[in-house]
């Protein structure tokens, strides 16, 4: 198990920057989530750390060793396909054995060690078998039989739990945590679904066209988006996110949408004001900070009730102020209906306020 | 509607007609008439010297076994079979794989020259190697080796067998190539991936993984490759006409001498006759060892 570095790490096809200037470090022991919607370069650096990939720019360290130019057999690094990637020539015991028998180790060892896996994955009882004779769920387990087996250094996962049905996903997902805390194998996790990456992850680097967003743990990243990107992109359902302005007036700080007016707290407006490039601004709240009240108060967001979307434990309400649609959670069994005038009235210490210029958060 | 008939059935029993009637006509015309007319002359002691021929029943077959070069013409066969089939499907997968680890680019123009051969007539290919192999100083082999060896080497004398055989051999090669590359290309990069990071050299990878995927397209071209093997004699004809003295004397070519050079037309017969059983046997050998309800299957690189 190692610490896993990467400097300035980019990889250019051609014109295209798949991965642009990466740097970031991680603990051995972590599990560490690549998130990010497809083309963004998540891939393309895990297979960089892989070294399938030969990084354009910038270098690779296992602990302190530069590996930037080791080759992948002799990384000792264990990956898990999105596809599995089992050989389909080869029975369960030879796909798990194989690393190991690249490594030349005695044949009993060999044995021991396949065994030992098998038990610990739970696929002892299918090692004679042809991978085409196992459900997804298995290759899987396979899989990843296969990437422990030579107590990899590093373990990679390539959206491995895509290609499973919803409830095995779910069910994965908690054993695949389990499993990665137990072994404590430094662990980099490539994926688009940002359940899977918050809820497995000690730590989230979420990236948007070749480049790192923002790289922290799951609770900041939720509560702390760095800018506009990962606000909308965390979270389900998605932040509002709102073109406003940000200006003083008559001694207080207001948040002007056009469709509505915000006042913000003295401090809160200090904040703002000292940290913005210009007026314009993106407000942004999350649908649980949204409160639905029925009459009008002070510094409330008047619309009215366009949709309701019950999830059984929640209930969202789209609410159309204006241009605006505004999405707020409630918990069922509120007596609304489409049409009806609501007042939304937002939890003002939950707000994010991000410079429109720069992308970035202000607050 | 009207055009053709009302009733379903009728019309169906016409549309295959007319769907499957040109092939058809093809198929019995050249394929299973010459067939019959060539059964019906290997019982003959037809020839084109003779204006009456009788019926001599098996005395042709008997004959091919008494004839003195048909153990000769038997062996040379095999010779000539096997060793250009091993020729050319070990050289095509040697090429597939190394135009496999090329760039695009260059796998293309590699792919393409190889293919020039196949493209050009039979008969232009053939003089090219005579030229290459000529016994003189002036033969394109002998010129590269006069610094080394001195004197010219009569190619098509000393190396007869050899020389058919590597000429058949590079032009089916050829034929191995585009069905292996075609088959590599359809290899998930995952594999290789994988492979490489479990800690496989490429070497190894090509033993462990390219080589147990490629099993089906291997297959196929070894089974057809044998069949055109055993049938085709077009470039033993035009570069050492059999020669010398049976030397390069295949079967099929054996055949086409005795039916149209000695115009031993019942005897030929009988010769074809007795290949085309040999090839049938060979035939369903082959389905029966490769599995040929599998090997017809869209599939043949195995996905998980």
């Amino acid at each position: 198990m190692v610490r896993v570095k990467l400097d300035g790490l980019s990889k250019y096809f051609g014109e295209v920057k798949a991965v642009d200037n990466l740097n970031l470090s991680i603990k051995d022991g972590e599990f560490v989530a690549f998130l990010g919607p497809s083309g963004c370069g998540k891939t393309t650096t895990l297979l960089m750390i892989a070294g399938i990939y030969r990084p354009t720019k910038g270098r690779i360290y296992f602990d302190d060793m530069d590996i930037t130019n080791i080759a992948p057999k002799d990384r000792n690094v264990g990956m898990v396909f999105q596809s599995y990637a089992l050989y389909p020539h080869m029975k369960v015991y030879d796909n798990i054995a194989f690393p190991l028998k690249l490594k030349k180790l005695p044949k009993n060892e060999i044995d021991r060690k396949v065994k030992q896996v098998a038990k610990l994955m739970q696929i002892d009882h299918l090692l004679d078998r042809y991978p085409r004779q196992l459900s997804g769920g298995q290759q899987q387990r396979v899989a990843l039989a296969r990437a422990l087996v030579k107590d990899a250094y590093v373990l990679l996962m390539d959206e491995p739990l895509s290609n499973l049905d919803a409830k095995l996903r779910i069910l994965m997902r908690a054993e695949l945590k389990k499993l990665q805390k137990e072994l404590e194998v430094t662990t980099i996790y490539v994926t688009h679904d940002q359940v899977e990456a918050m809820s497995m992850a000690d730590r989230i680097a979420v990236m948007n066209e070749g480049r790192l967003q923002q790289y922290s743990t799951p609770d900041e990243l939720y509560d702390k988006p760095a800018n506009i990107f990962v606000a909308g992109f965390i979270g389900s359902p998605p932040m509002n996110l709102i073109d406003a302005t940000f200006r003083e007036d008559s001694g207080g700080y207001l948040v002007d949408a056009g469709s509505f007016k915000l006042r913000l707290e003295p401090g809160m407006g200090e904040v703002v004001k000292n940290n913005l490039t210009g007026q314009e601004i993106i407000f942004g709240a999350r649908p649980e900070n949204m409160e639905i009240v029925e009459a009008a108060e002070d510094n409330t967001i008047e619309g009215t009730v366009y949709v309701l979307e019950p999830l059984g434990r929640d209930l969202i309400v789209n609410v159309k102020v204006n241009d605006y649609m505004i999405k707020a959670l409630t918990k069922p069994g509120v007596n609304l209906n489409p049409g009806d005038k609501v007042w939304l009235k937002v939890d003002l210490d939950k707000i994010h306020i991000f410079d429109k210029k720069t992308g970035k958060a202000v607050i | 509607m009207g055009l053709i008939s009302n009733n379903p059935s009728v019309r169906s029993y016409i549309y295959m007609i007319i769907f499957l009637g040109p092939a058809l006509f093809l198929i019995l015309f050249f394929w299973i008439l010459p067939v019959f007319s060539t059964i019906f002359l290997s019982f003959t002691n037809m020839g084109m010297r003779k204006p009456n021929w009788e019926w001599v029943y098996l005395k042709n077959y008997m004959f091919v076994g008494a004839h003195p070069f048909s153990q000769k013409v038997a062996i040379n066969t095999l010779v000539y079979v096997g060793a250009t089939l091993a020729f050319n499907v070990l050289i095509g997968l040697l090429l597939a794989i190394l135009t496999f680890y090329m760039d695009d680019r260059t796998s293309l123009v590699y792919r393409a020259l190889w293919l020039l051969p196949r493209a050009s007539p039979p008969v232009v290919y053939g003089l090219l190697w005579l030229w290459v192999l000529d016994s003189s100083e002036y033969g394109l082999l002998n010129q590269l080796l006069a610094p080394i060896y001195g004197k010219p080497v009569p190619w098509l004398v000393n190396y007869a067998m050899p020389g058919i055989i590597v000429i058949n051999g590079f032009i089916g090669a050829s034929f191995s190539l585009i069905v292996f590359s075609s088959a590599l290309k359809a290899i998930p990069p995952d594999y290789l991936m994988a492979a490489r990071v479990d800690g496989a050299s490429e070497l190894r990878i090509v033993k462990d993984v390219i080589l147990p995927l490629m099993k089906w397209p291997i297959m196929f071209v070894t089974a057809w490759q044998t069949l055109s093997l055993l049938a085709s004699y077009e470039y033993i004809l035009i570069v050492t006409d059999g020669g010398p003295f049976f030397e390069t004397e295949v079967w099929s070519l054996f055949a086409y001498h005795q039916a149209f050079q000695h115009l031993e037309l019942g005897f030929g017969a009988a010769l074809a006759m007795i290949l085309v059983i040999i090839a049938l046997i060979a035939v369903l050998i082959q389905m029966k060892l490769f599995r040929f309800r599998e090997m017809i299957t869209p599939v043949k690189i195995e996905h998980t």
